[in-house]
């Protein structure tokens, strides 16, 4: 009934939207970084509610952002640190990417990046004793045991999905648990009686490999880790920007994610595509898992994937599922993670707060979208508005 | 003719982007008038109607009911003024029961109970005359059904203006008779009913006024018994154009296609297509007409291998004879089997046997084109995939109904979309966008698309533009038959023409053409002969050049026990 | 499929009375501490469904858990620290879950809703925000827990009525006001869904907007609400978990998972809320059934068994998962726009 009243007095609607036709791309990222630096400034607004170091001005805001810059750039060991968890990151998040393309909601990275890890763990575990083994020998058996892993658990939701449909967004995330208690479940077997953790392997570390290649003296430590790290995770980004743009494979995967009626239509065996898909992205956790096993825990634990198998799936949405794009997205993850750490540390802000400024962040990114669609128009302001006011 | 204004439009403009989809309209619509809303498809007849039932909101202009300037923001504004609109593609709920669809949404104030609902829908139904169960789920009812729940839920809401949205496009011709005859009924009732239609006949018949629209823009309202038909097409066209197809004989028609005693069972197990024989000529276009959803897309993804048959036969006899053997799709082995069978000549009409020949002089023989088949092919389809009858050296051509959920995707550009039927040519892995471009600019110029270039998104074309694209591509890779289900819906008059013309050519060409209408007079004039279905069983082929609409509008509802029994 | 439910219900409710009756204190124990784990689950999902039923997957269910639970205690806290009756205490702090949870629902129903956000991906968000968010709620906390969990005679006891007081069976103290709560709201929500009026226009939201608005329903008013009220629901939950299952506030670091369990529940449960209960009690067996067997004498248990015991509820929805989407009907599928935005004038 107050619709039929308010129908009759004549109002327009207050707010009027309608789709855009199409925005010119720099718009399109002005708006991004607007929204990003709506999003900082929020940040700010929570960090000051937290930190009694900025209520009593021990420190100022300019300091809260300048650590955003300082956590990631601050010494050269956080600079190499920072570009060695984008690179983990960008690896498993680039294992996702062709899955989302073809409409496949893997959010079982983790899982499948966790049970790599253990795989390349068992492979060196079971053979680090063996001294006939040559160390790159066993590298290798190393990766291979993490791929095989990484695709069989990427394999078992694929193939329930091709066949009967099977939810697979709930399938891999039930994955994801069944292999945290695969791990436990390992490391009991492992863990000699007496101790409490498995402790590092004794062989099947990758920097004995890059040792061979550079020479170790000009660099530090932990950039010799770290290098071969961020070097396969730009070859990876590469490669697989080309696989998904110039290749049949990519062509298919993208036919598949957009209709499978026409998949179907030109003769897709859209099962196939899931399934060798699948297989693929698994084998790209693979590697990531292969990477944090030999070339930086060298053990592993439930929190092997720390949790990037799930912010892997952000960098992807972010970096609309480009390889490329991804680089900067995975950066700018990191940064604010990094940001968010050293912030904890340096204003006393206590529990996990870096969880807090990504979600911030991610809100107003996945919001800023809208106004990239959308278009708002707000109603024409006419003389009537004060008498509008009243009602 | 001094009627009581019912709903006055002034000044109406409303835009999409940079489109204008209409132009300071004006329109009046009185109590107790059937009122004919005529345009070509994209003339902005039906935008125009969703801004009075509020689906959009007008950029400009007023709307006035009753007198008063009214603000429709929402459908709920729009009930509360009494009009309700019955849109074209039915706003119904799957799930739901017909006696919860008709409720949905309302604000009754007694308490929610389907017996009371029941018993007042027995009487809007008994007032007009409708057919309808209550309990009946909408995803068990036909298109008809679905069309009575959607009239019966705009009276139950009381509405004194119905907007009717090409009511007739999915009916048959004794239901759109039923149809008219419970319109007049409630136009006699003081009711205005507005209707939405591109078809000039049914105009004649049912309104009593006309306004026609031209590119967004209102162009004249008439009193339809003051014009006809000749007239109504002009203003309608904007200029005077004739509506005859140019049809041929069929110049020796051989059968190229032989379905033979086709039964094919859907997902949930139903019965779908029932003993289906017939043969699809060379040269000839062959209808087929039905009620929506008997059977037509499925007998074509049948042939076309995209639904497993059950038992029959689909043979396809492969023109053969006469054409070089290629070594890209059949491998040197069979060549040697097809060669001992003496199924291979050479161009003196001499058998080709491969005898004592080494694999090097057999290929140099077959790539100087020395070697043709000796007879003509027949194949099986059934059972093969669309792959398996591609790698075959078959082409089927198809048009599929769904341009932007099958034959084309609208994310992709339109390079991208050529590459669906190519892109597996060439050997390695990597993709080639060059042949597909060039494809898509010799389509754009020769059908006269209309669009900025290849590389903007299908879907961004409009609904004619997209048509042409889809149809320019199953035509450029040399189809053997070709079949097209309902290839000129939702497409202006010139467009439509264009494609007719298209499948004209193809005919003209030997091409074995198939085409799936639901426009009867269309149909019959295209057509060489027409195979009526209904319900997924064959009921007659007629010539095209003798039968009546009446003919084929009872062949379309032919034993309707058997129709009730298969759903 | 509601009379099973009942039934189920029942047969664990009789299988109670007879363990009582026969005095197999572990089986009853096992039975009524799976049945009273179960009840988180009971918020989580019964909320979820109400959520999905208006057409939004909410993956952010584990963070609007965590941050009920969150809401709750520090609601609690500060009641505590102003010497609230123990009463108030448990009515301010079921508020405060709700208050915490539904704001958390509000904005992910303004993403999704509004601006028309990705839903998969501001789930997510949300759960990585909520998850980090009542972690640092839950660092503020600075009364120790002894002070409302310790005391019998304090908020705990109301947690726990009407079986607060010491009871012949002492195995029914694990039911609380709570519990009960849970179950009350499950079948209220499937009686508002399937016999109401506004459960009629808020399936037919889900299942085509499009319809439900040309119908005259206020689609956007519908699905903001459906989303707040069943996150509402879903951080009650949390709060559930920490005050009365778990009654510790380190609880908070393991609501994350069972949150996803919710999620999955949902389908276990084909979009009926009476029906997550007999899920409920199904998860929670299996959850508790690895603690319970290694206690039995008369079954052998090593480490390896208890860790695959534990793997059970997760291989279980995979099971079920597989099985339902091998058995497809009509009415037992997700809503039909699921994880869609509604624009009216899409074109």
């Amino acid at each position: 009934m107050t619709e039929k009243k308010r129908g009759g007095e004549g109002r327009e609607p207050l707010i009027h939207l309608s789709k855009r036709a199409a925005i010119p791309f720099w718009h399109a990222w002005l708006i991004r970084i607007a929204a990003v630096a709506l999003g900082m400034v929020a940040c700010g607004l929570v960090a000051y509610l937290l930190s009694d170091k900025l209520q009593n001005g021990k420190k100022t805001l300019s300091d809260f952002y300048e650590t955003f810059i300082t956590g990631s750039f601050g010494s050269e060991r956080k600079l190499w640190k920072f570009l060695k968890d984008v690179a983990v990151l960008l690896c498993i998040s680039l294992a996702l990417v062709p899955a989302f393309k073809m409409r496949f909601w893997n959010i079982g990275g983790e899982g499948q990046t966790l049970v790599s890890v253990l795989g390349a763990v068992a492979v060196a575990f079971y053979l680090q004793d063996q001294e006939n083994i040559p160390e790159w020998l066993l590298l290798l058996l190393m990766c291979l045991g993490a791929l095989v892993s990484g695709a069989i658990w990427a394999l078992i939701p694929a193939l329930f999905r091709a066949k009967w449909g099977t939810n697979e967004t709930l399938f891999t995330l039930m994955m994801n648990y069944v292999a945290t208690y695969l791990v436990s479940l390992m490391l009991i077997v492992w863990i000699p009686n007496g101790q409490t953790s498995l402790g590092t392997l004794k062989r099947g570390a990758l920097r004995s490999v890059t040792e061979q290649v550079i020479n170790k003296n000009d660099f530090k430590d932990f950039i010799v880790d770290y290098i071969p790290i961020i070097l396969i995770a730009i070859i990876l980004s590469a490669l697989l920007f080309i696989y998904l743009r110039y290749t049949k494979h990519g062509y298919e995967i993208s036919v598949v994610g957009e209709s499978i009626n026409t998949a179907r239509y030109i003769g897709i065996n859209e099962k196939k595509v899931i399934i060798r898909t699948m297989l693929l992205s698994g084998m790209l956790c693979g590697i990531a898992g292969f990477l944090i096993a030999a070339g930086l825990d060298q053990t592993v634990n439930v929190d092997s994937a720390q949790g990037y198998g799930f912010t892997g799936i952000m960098v992807a949405w972010l970096g609309k599922f480009n390889p490329l794009i991804m680089l900067l997205t995975a950066g700018i993850i990191q940064l604010l993670d990094h940001g968010a750490a050293q912030i904890s540390k340096d204003f006393n802000v206590r529990g996990a707060f870096p969880e807090v400024i990504v979600g911030i962040i991610l809100f107003f990114i996945i919001g800023s979208e809208f106004f990239i669609n959308y278009q708002v128009h707000f109603r024409k302001f006419r003389k009537k508005t004060g008498k509008e006011a009243v009602q | 003719m001094e009627k009581e204004l019912a709903l006055q439009m002034r000044g109406i403009t409303k835009r999409f982007g940079p489109v204008v989809a209409n132009h300071n309209v004006d329109l009046d619509v009185y109590r107790g008038e059937i009122l004919a809303i005529l345009g070509e498809n994209g003339c902005g007849k039906t935008t125009l109607m969703n801004m009075i039932s509020g689906i959009y909101y007008p950029d400009e202009g007023q709307i006035i009911i009753g007198g008063k300037e009214a603000v429709i923001r929402s459908p709920k504004d729009a009930f509360a003024h009494g009009i309700g609109m019955i849109h074209q593609h039915f706003k119904l709920v799957d799930l739901f029961t017909a006696a919860e669809n008709i409720v949905l949404g309302l604000n009754e104030k007694e308490r929610y109970s389907l017996k009371s609902v029941n018993s007042k829908v027995a009487q809007i139904t008994e007032r007009y005359g409708f057919r309808l169960d209550p309990a009946k789920k909408i995803y068990d009812m036909s298109v008809s059904e679905k069309q009575t729940v959607e009239i019966i839920k705009v009276l139950y809401r009381e509405a004194d203006i119905l907007i009717l949205d090409e009511p007739t496009a999915v009916l048959t011709p004794q239901e759109i008779t039923r149809l008219f005859e419970v319109l007049r009924r409630m136009r006699d009732d003081g009711k205005s009913i507005i209707i939405i239609t591109h078809k000039l006949n049914e105009v004649l018949e049912v309104s009593d006024r006309v306004t026609i629209l031209r590119r967004g823009e209102h162009i004249a309202t008439v009193n339809t018994a003051d014009t006809c038909e000749a007239e109504l097409t002009e203003m309608m066209v904007g200029k005077k154009v004739s509506l005859n197809i140019d049809r041929t004989m069929p110049v020796n028609p051989v059968p190229r296609l032989e379905v033979k005693g086709l039964n094919l069972y859907n997902r949930e197990g139903i019965h779908v297509l029932k003993d289906i024989t017939f043969t699809a000529n060379s040269g000839e276009i062959l209808g087929i007409a039905g009620i929506a959803g008997s059977g037509q897309r499925e007998l074509l993804e049948a042939i076309y291998g995209l639904q497993p048959a059950e038992s029959g036969t689909i043979l396809f006899n492969d023109p053969k004879k006469g054409q070089p053997v290629s070594l890209d799709r059949t491998s040197l082995l069979q060549l040697k089997k097809l060669a001992a069978d003496g199924a291979l000549q050479d161009a003196d009409m001499n058998p080709v046997s491969f005898k004592n020949m080494d694999s090097k002089t057999i290929r140099k023989q077959v790539e100087n084109g020395n070697v043709l088949y000796r007879e003509d092919e027949v194949v099986n389809l059934r059972e093969k995939t669309p792959l398996q009858i591609r790698q075959m050296g078959i082409n089927l051509s198809f048009v599929p109904e769904d341009r932007l959920g099958m034959g084309l995707i609208g994310n992709m550009n339109i390079t991208d979309n050529m590459m669906l039927r190519s892109y597996r040519s060439g050997r390695a892995g990597f993709l080639n966008r060059r042949n597909p471009k060039t494809q898509a600019e010799q389509i754009i110029k020769e059908l006269e698309v209309a669009t900025t270039g290849t590389t903007i998104p299908v879907r961004r074309l409009s609904g004619g533009n997209v048509q042409k694209v889809l149809v320019g591509r199953e035509i450029a890779c040399a189809p053997k038959v070709l079949m097209a289900a309902y290839p000129v819906r939702g497409l202006d008059i010139n467009s439509s023409y264009t494609i007719y013309n298209l499948l004209n050519r193809q005919k003209e060409d030997g091409v074995a053409v198939i085409f799936v209408g639901e426009d009867l007079d269309v149909l019959l004039e295209l057509c060489d002969r027409i195979m009526v279905i209904n319900s997924g069983a064959v009921t007659g082929i007629v010539d095209a050049r003798s039968a009546t609409k009446e003919e084929i509008g009872l062949l379309m509802t032919k034993t309707e026990e058997r129709k009730e029994a298969a759903q | 499929m509601k009379k099973l439910g009942i039934g189920f219900f029942l047969g664990f409710l009789i299988a109670g009375i007879l363990c009582m009756l026969f005095d197999m204190t572990s089986w009853m124990g096992f039975i009524v501490d799976s049945l009273a784990f179960g009840a988180v689950f009971v918020y989580g999902s019964t909320g979820e469904i109400l959520t999905e039923k208006a057409g939004h997957l909410n993956l952010g269910v584990p963070g609007i858990m965590c941050m009920g639970g969150a809401g709750g205690c520090y609601v609690i806290n500060e009641a505590v620290k102003s010497g609230a009756s123990p009463m108030m205490i448990v009515i301010l702090g079921i508020l405060g879950a709700l208050v915490a949870s539904m704001l958390c629902g509000l904005l992910y129903s303004f993403i999704t809703v509004t601006l028309r956000g990705n839903q998969n991906v501001t789930g997510l968000a949300l759960t990585i925000f909520g998850v980090g968010l009542s972690k640092v709620i839950m660092s503020l906390s600075t009364v120790s827990s002894e002070l409302y969990l310790g005391a019998n005679d304090g908020p705990k006891m109301f947690f726990r009525w009407p079986f607060d007081q010491p009871l012949t069976f002492t195995q029914l103290t694990r039911f609380g006001v709570m519990f009960f709560l849970a179950i009350a709201i499950a079948m209220a929500a499937g009686w508002v869904l399937f016999r109401t009026r506004v459960g009629l226009n808020l399936r037919a939201v889900g299942e085509n907007p499009a319809t439900a608005d040309a119908a005259g329903i206020n689609v956007t008013r519908y699905k903001y609400l459906a989303t707040c009220i069943g996150s509402g629901i879903s951080g009650l939950g949390g709060l559930y978990y920490i005050m009365d299952y778990m009654q510790s506030p380190e609880a908070y670091k393991t609501i994350e998972a069972l949150g996803w369990m919710s999620v999955a529940l949902v389908i276990f449960a084909l979009w009926r809320p009476p029906l997550t209960i007999v899920g409920s009690a199904v998860f929670g067996i299996l959850f508790s059934c690895s603690d319970f067997i290694s206690h039995l004498e008369w079954i052998q248990t090593n480490m390896i068994t208890k860790y695959l015991l534990q793997m059970l509820p997760y291989a279980v929805t995979i099971l079920v998962l597989i099985i339902t989407s091998i058995k497809g009907k009509k009415e037992n599928q997700p809503p039909a726009s699921l994880g869609l935005s509604y624009f009216r004038e899409e074109r």
